[in-house]
């Protein structure tokens, strides 16, 4: 991605290993990206793809024993985050960057009031007396759209569903209007009615605040609508890199072209099975030698259990680790126009049509 | 809760397939019989289910030797192991061969009336070095190792057959009050609240000095019916929670709908696969059990004379702690130490056979 | 919560009246009587007395008599501690019992707590595996081991502590049974802290309070303290029925005149009334500290409601 001189967080090469009975599990093995200010990341990939790891690193929130941030620099306004003290970390953590996690039930904490957990955080980082920590409370919740904020404010979490704590968790994590919001599956725990109100209500919150989020999901359809950047992780690695609409028009790894295909399309005839990537995520003790994905891949060749396969260029921001990247972009790409002559069906969701538009000017 | 990994975090969300749906655990064997996993047991464990797929041959067995390796992989548990073991071969073979080695079994009194005095560790009659009592002798001159090995073999004894009773009570009053549900399971379970804060060690007191000090082995069936049933209801409790997480498996359900008996069901079906915790609980049960044991020979309510426990020889022991501070500090330790060895062990089982309790 | 501590409360006579027929019932069903004991009484004497005890009259009206004072608190009189009422008993033991209980609970709450909360934070530490050693070694060494050998060694050897004996409250007497007493709960505190601690540092709330920069340390007494701590509460429960064994042999070896010994002195005297006082009063306490552990299980967790 290219580096303007607004660029807000820069990973370089991040590992970040867990030792368990079985050996090192290499969680995040050599992540890098850039992030700018403004702009939205999506990073996408299955269970133990390293995704979330990948951001508790940036924080540093990774369980130290048995996990280990073995090497990388994480760039923030151009500071390594890594080689900070522990408590400028903190001093970062929660006011310039926060997070928001996946399962809204369990991360809030159940014993106190919801009303503390806000307060908490803005008399740490802004100074806050109790009276303006508990009204500016009751303007976050307010502002997060829960109803009778001023009286719901010293509720325990249990006395809220999974969408309203969600609420509370994204209120609390821009509560001290950080630059960076780092979302890791904030709808995966929710109704699917509820997720599209969360996604909309980061999105509005993000607009209104100016600031970066990285979205970490599974679920393709969740970052197309809402993302700049694209990373799609597999087995602790970077599979692919591209702006959002480049990946999902013109797909340049077996993998994401795999991930596109088993998304469920309006328009997908029914009765017919919907497609699934064959096999299991990877065990990340055991890896194979060659690429990690090569078991299940339809494309994959003898060098691809042999051969760790290179990082190809096909685009000025559109990366690919793949033995066959060239030929899997250009066979995407030939497939795109041919669907756009005849105007019939799109792989993509119907809601990111409109960003479509923009990508059949460039290609490769 | 218990579905939670330790590594990587991540585990936790669903497989990326779409509309959620999640693939379907393997089913672990077992020799002989089909295991049927609990699915929080196997989609926790998803590094093993992977390696499982990757080898493509189901391996049978997999949970339990899984489990077995990972106790060998614990220090302290394999030291328990061989400790416990060490000290059920001398309790059983001990005194036969302390009987036939220097004459002494655990109840024989040297006639000569002068003789009779409490020796330290190692000393003869006469003052000299002698191999004969390494643990000395009690006051009426009995050896006292072979009196701590044939204490062993009572408290082993009342320890097993204690939880053995135990289980029984448990398993079944636990997997009917789990599998019938509802209000009979209220009602169950809220007899074994109450049950649970009654003083009920006072009440056994009662039972033992009302009933006891018949004959040496009448009192030894009163100790295991006593232990046996107070300590059932942790063992019910486990086996209840096991069932209804259970009982709706699809094993079950399919169980019922080809008409297989509610009794058969409960012991057939579901009883084997809480195996893992059953163990777990009854390796803890019996240092408790043998603990309480002591407490009540020490009383002087449980094992009667001329038969010793661990608890009964400490009694003994501690009239003379000042003068022969041997006569306690065997037995004791002894026991003291086999507990330990017992405790080491039930904690290695139970890390061994459920990663999710672990305390890693 | 009123209604439901009114409720319990109520609860707690039946079960304590279920607890004495237990008992009654065991004492009258084993054969022999406290008149059958060393001293053989004339037949003439013998039979006063039993008119004196009501226990010529048919086993219901003893029944109902035994009932209906036990709901009164009205236990009678000691048969052996002839003209002492076992109330005037329980006044003289209890407190001795109560002492050394709530002392030796404190004492393991301080030091269980401490080692369990350190071991969890220091996981996989010296501190961690030397206090979870200690632990299990307080789990597994009985207390007439741990007793005794702590008197062979402070008193007898080193003469640094008196070794037995009750010498009122407060007394350096009461040092070495406290600890005595004490280091079985201690052991099983640190355990249960520790685990529960490890559980809860794992939790996702836990992460959100790191992720929101707090210090460890707030993370640490704000957040993970209160649900790491839950299962000693509930412990408390259990622990208060070890407590009752625990005294009983403490005060054995100690030779202390608590409420333990005397009720194995009754026990061997089979004197009736002065067992079930001392069961009925205890059953009751038991049941009363029951309560209040739930009470302040809902005080701690805002999730229960009653």
């Amino acid at each position: 991605m290219s580096s303007n001189g607004h660029t807000l967080l820069s990973v370089k090469d991040l590992r970040t290993y867990f030792e368990t009975e079985d050996g090192t599990v290499k969680a995040v093995d050599g992540i890098s990206f850039d992030l700018q200010k403004g702009e939205t990341l999506g990073i996408v990939g299955e269970s133990g793809s390293g995704k979330s790891v990948t951001n508790l690193s940036i924080i540093r929130l990774v369980p130290r024993p048995p996990g280990r941030i073995v090497s990388g620099e994480v760039l923030f306004h151009g500071q390594d985050i890594m080689a900070l003290a522990d408590d400028d970390v903190r001093k970062i953590r929660g006011k310039r960057i926060s997070m928001i996690f996946q399962d809204p039930m369990t991360s809030l904490n159940p014993f106190m009031r919801i009303s503390k957990q806000l307060m908490e955080i803005t008399q740490l980082h802004l100074g806050h007396t109790k009276s303006q920590a508990y009204e500016h409370a009751i303007h976050m919740l307010e502002l997060v759209g829960i109803p009778d904020a001023r009286t719901r404010v010293d509720s325990y979490p249990h006395e809220f569903s999974g969408g309203m704590r969600q609420r509370v968790m994204i209120a609390m994590a821009l509560s001290c209007q950080p630059e960076l919001l780092i979302a890791d599956e904030p709808t995966t725990a929710l109704d699917v009615t509820i997720q599209a109100q969360i996604l909309e209500l980061i999105k509005r919150l993000k607009e209104q605040t100016g600031a970066s989020v990285i979205l970490i999901t599974h679920d393709l359809g969740v970052v197309a609508g809402m993302t700049d950047h694209i990373i799609v992780m597999y087995a602790g690695k970077v599979f692919e890199q591209a702006p959002t609409h480049e990946l999902f028009d013109c797909p340049g790894n077996p993998y994401t072209k795999g991930l596109l295909r088993s998304v469920p399309d309006p328009a997908h005839e029914a009765g017919t099975p919907l497609y699934q990537i064959p096999g299991l995520p990877p065990d990340v003790a055991h890896l194979p030698a060659g690429c990690p994905f090569a078991p299940r891949c339809e494309r994959a060749e003898e060098i691809c259990t042999r051969e760790y396969p290179p990082f190809v260029q096909l685009a000025r921001e559109h990366f690919s680790l793949c033995h066959f990247a060239e030929e899997v972009y250009a066979q995407s790409c030939r497939e795109r126009d041919a669907a756009q002559n005849e105007v019939s069906e799109t792989v993509e969701p119907i809601d990111h049509q409109a960003t479509n538009g923009q990508t059949r000017t460039k290609n490769a | 809760m218990r579905n939670r990994r330790t590594l990587p975090p991540e585990s936790e969300e669903p497989a990326l397939t779409p509309l959620g749906t999640t693939p379907t655990p393997p089913v672990r064997t077992r020799t002989g019989d089909i295991i049927h996993t609990a699915p929080e047991f196997a989609i926790g464990e998803a590094d093993v289910r992977s390696a499982e797929l990757h080898q493509t041959t189901l391996k049978g067995t997999s949970l339990w030797r899984d489990a077995w390796r990972r106790l060998l992989k614990n220090r302290l548990a394999v030291f328990g192991l061989i400790v416990v073991c060490l000290i059920l071969v001398a309790s059983l073979a001990g005194p036969y061969v302390i009987s036939h080695t220097t004459g002494y079994s655990y109840d024989f009194i040297p006639k000569d009336s002068k003789l009779v005095k409490s020796f330290a560790p190692f000393i003869a009659p006469d003052g000299s070095f002698s191999w004969t009592h390494p643990m000395g002798t009690d006051n009426a001159g009995r050896d006292i190792l072979a009196r701590v090995l044939i204490g062993g073999r009572i408290s082993l004894m009342v320890g097993i057959i204690s939880t053995f009773v135990s289980l029984l009570i448990g398993i079944s009053y636990g997997a009917t009050s789990g599998y019938l549900g509802g209000r009979a399971d209220n009602l169950m379970m809220r007899i074994v609240d109450v049950l649970y804060s009654l003083p009920y060690m006072m009440i056994i007191i009662v039972l033992l000095a009302m009933f006891g000090g018949r004959s040496p082995l009448g009192q030894l069936v009163l100790l295991f019916i006593a232990l046996g049933a107070v300590s059932w209801l942790t063992m019910a409790r486990i086996v209840r929670g096991q069932v209804m997480s259970l009982k709706n498996q699809e094993f079950v359900l399919a169980a019922r709908a080809t008409g297989v008996s509610t009794s058969r069901i409960i012991f057939r079906h579901l009883v084997p696969n809480t195996l893992g915790p059953v163990i777990v609980y009854a390796t803890l049960t019996i240092p408790s059990v043998m603990l309480q044991e002591a407490f009540l020979s020490f009383l002087g309510l449980g094992v009667q004379a001329p038969l010793a426990s661990w608890g009964s020889l400490a009694a003994d022991g501690i009239q003379n702690i000042a003068i022969f501070p041997w006569q306690l500090i065997f037995p004791g330790v002894t026991m003291a130490l086999t507990l330990f060895s017992l405790n080491f062990l039930g904690d290695g089982l139970r890390d061994a056979l459920d990663p999710q309790m672990r305390k890693v | 919560m009123l209604r439901f501590i009114m409720r319990r409360i109520l609860v707690t006579i039946p079960m304590v009246l279920i607890v004495v027929t237990l008992t009654w019932g065991l004492i009258r069903l084993a054969p022999g009587n406290f008149y059958s004991g060393e001293k053989k009484l004339p037949p003439a004497v013998e039979k006063n007395l039993r008119e004196k005890y009501g226990l010529n009259q048919p086993w219901y009206v003893q029944y109902y008599r035994l009932m209906r004072n036990v709901v009164q608190l009205d236990f009678g009189t000691s048969l052996k501690y002839e003209g002492q009422s076992v109330n005037s008993i329980l006044v003289r033991t209890v407190p001795v019992s109560a002492i050394l209980g709530l002392l030796a609970y404190l004492l393991a709450l301080t030091v269980g707590l401490i080692a369990g909360v350190l071991a969890a934070l220091k996981q996989n530490s010296k501190i961690d595996y030397a206090s979870m050693a200690l632990a299990m070694l307080g789990i597994s060494l009985p207390s007439f081991v741990l007793g005794p050998l702590l008197v062979l060694i402070f008193s007898l050897t080193l003469y640094w502590l008196p070794p037995a004996r009750w010498n009122g409250f407060p007394s350096w007497n009461l040092l070495l049974p406290v600890l005595t007493l004490s280091a079985i709960y201690m052991a099983y505190i640190a355990r249960l802290t520790r685990s529960g601690m490890l559980e809860v540092l794992r939790s996702d709330y836990i992460r959100t309070a790191r992720a929101k920069g707090l210090k460890e340390l707030d993370v640490i007494l704000r957040h993970a303290l209160r649900g790491g701590l839950l299962p000693v509460v509930s412990f408390t429960g259990p622990a208060l029925a070890l407590l009752v064994t625990g005294t009983v042999v403490v005060e054995r070896i100690f030779a202390l005149p608590g409420l333990g010994n005397y009720f194995i002195n009754a026990n061997l005297n089979r004197d009736e009334p002065l067992i079930i006082g001392i069961v009925a009063f205890t059953s009751i306490v038991i049941l009363l500290f029951n309560l209040l552990v739930d009470i302040a299980y809902a005080y701690i967790d805002p999730r229960i409601r009653y």
